[in-house]
């Protein structure tokens, strides 16, 4: 059987939802497998929730993840990950990073942010499906950046995927060429620094 | 051949597509979902492109490049072709020399857009080509033929996209570009000057292409525009684009007629087709453009009976109303978690938006408004706006509204429109007003950048596409030479005075123009520096909330009722440094000096 896998990056604008989706393409090309990545830009992007979509397999067709078909949902923030929670499927694996960005209505009072995100996800999950928290946030910050929570939640569902590591390091290294190989060597901390808080759980 | 392939999007597909075919001039305004084919061009050093300052010149730059020989291509979105729409009915009649290219995007589900219109429409009232690509190899490859039929059948050849075929990225295999040598040029006033009595004949000739087209499509000598997979003769599927890739997800078995043309159509094939299958269903987004074709010409089919005309399609929605498979099941029963609040966009942190809208707000203004960023002053918490239609038409309804009626509203209302957009259609609606004696006020909110597309230079920037020094329209002066008497300039950062000399503007009686300028905060010279985050002096915050009131995504009320900055999203563009009575908020520059200080 053929690898297939079906991945949801969702988040706020400006959380790097777009530069994992990339990575993921990068990643699937390698492998020889085909690839779609459906992303978001325009009026969106301008902190609006956003979602990026992966899927991979030996031939993909609808760009779209349909509600119950995604593998792995990384979700950036805890609000944006119970918005999307309905596309995984039956033991698939949701990672939230545990941070909460307010949305407008929220900040203005008009609507409440749930209080109980988390644990409300775990209540209801079930039959295999999996569901891990993790401050992705601080361990961006360890790595060099706050910007690099995308690479730390990637690094975190290395774990879970089976997709051979080096790939991802050639990957992270392929979409900062020509740039500073710094940017490079931080995000793959991150990514280590993801990969490694789920082995410790 | 490479056989290395990429992972592009759509649209660099397009833009890939279009050199290899050695496109000469590509000439484009922005708009999602169209933006990023344009801006891929200008990554291919041979070929010339350019920023138009709207699409119609966008259009008539690849028309004068198309008659002096080279391969030419505009892009834009949809509402783009609206404005493109008058040179395009008349190119249909003259004809091209150069393989010319139109590429329009729609949007279905209107993830950036003011309407949902299907721009198939203009392809049939245009009586031009119009190929649908349905992934990006397609994007690349049906751009290739575009130029070639254009050339074969002297026509221009339109591209649909929709937002998920241009923002998906798929992989794709290139080829090297063609050395495409220019069309010498022979004048011919019969063929390219259309006067009633050239244009006449010029219609009959429009018109047998059109046949002919639909019938080389139908007979195969114009090939790979349409592809049949054969499967149960219960079910019949006649499809293009992006409802392909869904249909093929839903349904496995069905045989599915997949236009790669959908117009003109190759009706004789598909009568063909329809006639080996029990049940025949056209899907498609949008209006029934094929359905209705179809119908016409006596084939028995459903369509728009099954499916809805507005929105994106899903496979989910494919599979519910023609298959009896199950839709796959869901880990999480949306409706037993907890309600989700809505996030919708905000104005940027730091954006110089903000601050105008503000004082709109405080003055209780009657706002006709604009496409662009600051259109999202119309949501909380300024609710700022109270009409936006199309580029370029808050000028003339503010002008309209000051012809209506002499009540409180006429001193009220305030047109806002964004510099790129004015440079767009607003200059014409401002000639108007000062022509037909208006009392408006005009609001030129001048970020110094077309934004919301994702930064595209404007005649008013001082660079073109390839970031180099352009000349930069003086917008003072512009206003002033069309006979403005009152031009003032403003800083928007500045809330209060801004608000005083919009007051001020809105009580002359005669039009008037505020310049409220500052560059956009995620531009260079916006002053925002993303690696430049505020911190908060515990110490000397006495929780006012000054801060909290402009409003800013970086900036939330923590449950201590201290200002919570969340570095992630802050841009460093110090708004709210300004604006804190107590100096209790750090700007990120002064932490940085501190640190290279130790």
């Amino acid at each position: 059987m053929t690898k297939s896998f079906n991945i949801v990056l969702a988040g706020v604008g400006g959380q790097g939802t777009l530069l994992a989706g990339k990575l993921f393409g990068l990643i699937a090309a390698k492998m020889g497998l085909d690839v779609k990545v459906s992303e978001v830009h325009g009026m969106a992007q301008r902190g609006g929730s956003v979602i990026t979509y992966v899927r991979i397999g030996e031939r993909v067709y609808s760009p779209v993840i349909e509600p119950g078909a995604a593998d792995f949902i990384l979700a950036f923030e805890e609000l944006e990950g119970m918005r999307w929670a309905h596309l995984l499927r039956r033991g698939g694996t949701l990672l939230i990073n545990m941070r909460r960005t307010m949305p407008m209505p929220v900040a203005m009072g008009q609507a409440e942010y749930p209080d109980n995100i988390i644990e409300s996800i775990l209540a209801l999950s079930e039959g295999g499906t999996s569901v891990y928290a993790l401050d992705a946030q601080k361990l961006a910050e360890e790595a060099g950046s706050v910007k690099a929570v995308n690479f730390v939640m990637t690094g975190a569902m290395s774990h879970f995927i089976d997709i051979d590591k080096a790939l991802f390091y050639e990957a992270i290294n392929d979409l900062f060429s020509g740039k500073k190989a710094a940017l490079a060597e931080m995000n793959q901390r991150a990514f280590d620094l993801g990969s490694a808080i789920i082995e410790a759980k | 051949m490479r056989d290395l392939k990429e992972i592009l999007l759509g649209n660099e597909a397009i833009a890939r597509g279009a050199y290899e075919a050695g496109v000469k001039v590509v000439s484009s305004y922005p708009g999602t979902p169209s933006t990023e084919i344009t801006q891929a061009i200008a990554s291919y050093d041979r070929v010339y492109c350019e920023w138009a300052s709207n699409e119609k010149v966008g259009l008539e730059v690849a028309i004068g490049a198309s008659l002096a020989g080279a391969r030419a291509m505009s892009c834009m979105k949809h509402v783009g072709m609206n404005v493109a729409a008058d040179p395009l009915f008349t190119v249909s009649y003259t004809g091209v020399s150069g393989g010319l290219v139109v590429v329009v995007a729609d949007d279905p589900g209107m993830h950036s857009s003011q309407n949902e219109q299907d721009s198939r429409n203009y392809a049939r009232a245009a009586k031009m080509p119009m190929l649908e690509p349905s992934d990006s190899q397609e994007c690349l490859e049906f751009t290739k033929k575009a130029f070639e039929i254009s050339e074969k059948y002297d026509t221009p050849v339109m591209i649909r996209l929709s937002t998920r075929i241009s923002h998906s990225r798929t992989l794709v295999s290139t080829n090297e570009p063609l050395d495409q040598k220019l069309i010498p040029y022979e004048k011919n006033m019969q063929k390219n000057v259309m006067m009633p009595a050239m244009a006449v004949k010029r219609h009959i000739v429009v018109e047998e292409r059109q046949r002919r087209i639909a019938a080389d499509v139908s007979n195969d000598s114009l090939e790979g525009l349409i592809s049949i997979e054969q499967g149960s003769n219960e079910l019949g599927i006649i499809t293009s684009g992006i409802a392909w890739q869904y249909v093929k997800e839903a349904l496995p078995e069905a045989s599915v007629l997949k236009l790669g043309m959908i117009w003109p159509l190759p009706i004789e094939k598909i009568k063909k087709f329809a006639a080996g299958v029990k049940r025949l269903v056209v899907i498609e987004e949008l209006d029934p453009v094929i359905e209705t074709e179809l119908r016409a010409a006596g084939i028995n089919c459903e369509g728009k009976d099954l499916f809805t005309l507005q929105g994106e399609y899903t496979p989910s929605m494919i599979r519910e109303a023609l298959s009896d498979n199950k839709n796959p099941a869901s880990a999480f029963d949306k409706s037993a978690l907890p309600l989700a609040p809505g996030r919708p966009p905000v104005m940027c942190a730091g954006c110089p938006h903000k601050g105008l809208f503000m004082a709109l707000s405080r003055l209780k203004a009657v706002v006709t408004g604009d496409i662009g960023c600051y259109t999202l002053g119309a949501l909380n918490p300024t609710n700022a706006m109270d009409v936006c239609v199309c580029m370029g038409a808050s000028i003339g309804m503010a002008h309209g509204i000051d012809k209506a009626t002499d009540s409180e509203m006429t001193e009220k209302t305030v047109a806002v429109i964004g510099d790129s957009t004015f440079l767009h259609t607003g200059i014409n609606g401002l000639i108007n007003s000062v022509y037909n004696g208006s009392r408006s006020t005009v609001i030129i909110l001048d970020n110094s950048i077309t934004g919301m597309t994702g930064h595209q230079q404007n005649p008013a920037t001082g660079r073109n596409i390839r970031l180099d020094p352009a000349p930069a329209v003086d917008l003072e002066a512009l206003c002033r030479s069309v006979g403005v008497k009152s031009v003032y300039t403003v800083d928007p950062a500045d809330t209060d005075a801004s608000r005083k000399v919009i007051a001020q503007a809105m009580k002359e009686q005669h039009v008037t123009v505020v310049i409220a300028r500052r560059p956009c905060a995620l531009i260079p010279t916006g002053r925002g520096t993303p690696d430049m985050v505020v911190s908060l002096d515990r110490d000397k915050c006495t929780r006012c909330g000054a801060c909290l009131r402009i409003m800013c995504p970086a900036l939330t009320k923590g449950e201590d009722g201290y200002p919570q900055i969340d570095p992630v999203t802050c841009n460093g563009c110090d708004l709210c440094v300004r604006v804190c009575p107590f100096d209790a908020l750090i700007s990120g520059q002064a932490t940085r000096e501190e640190e290279a200080k130790s």
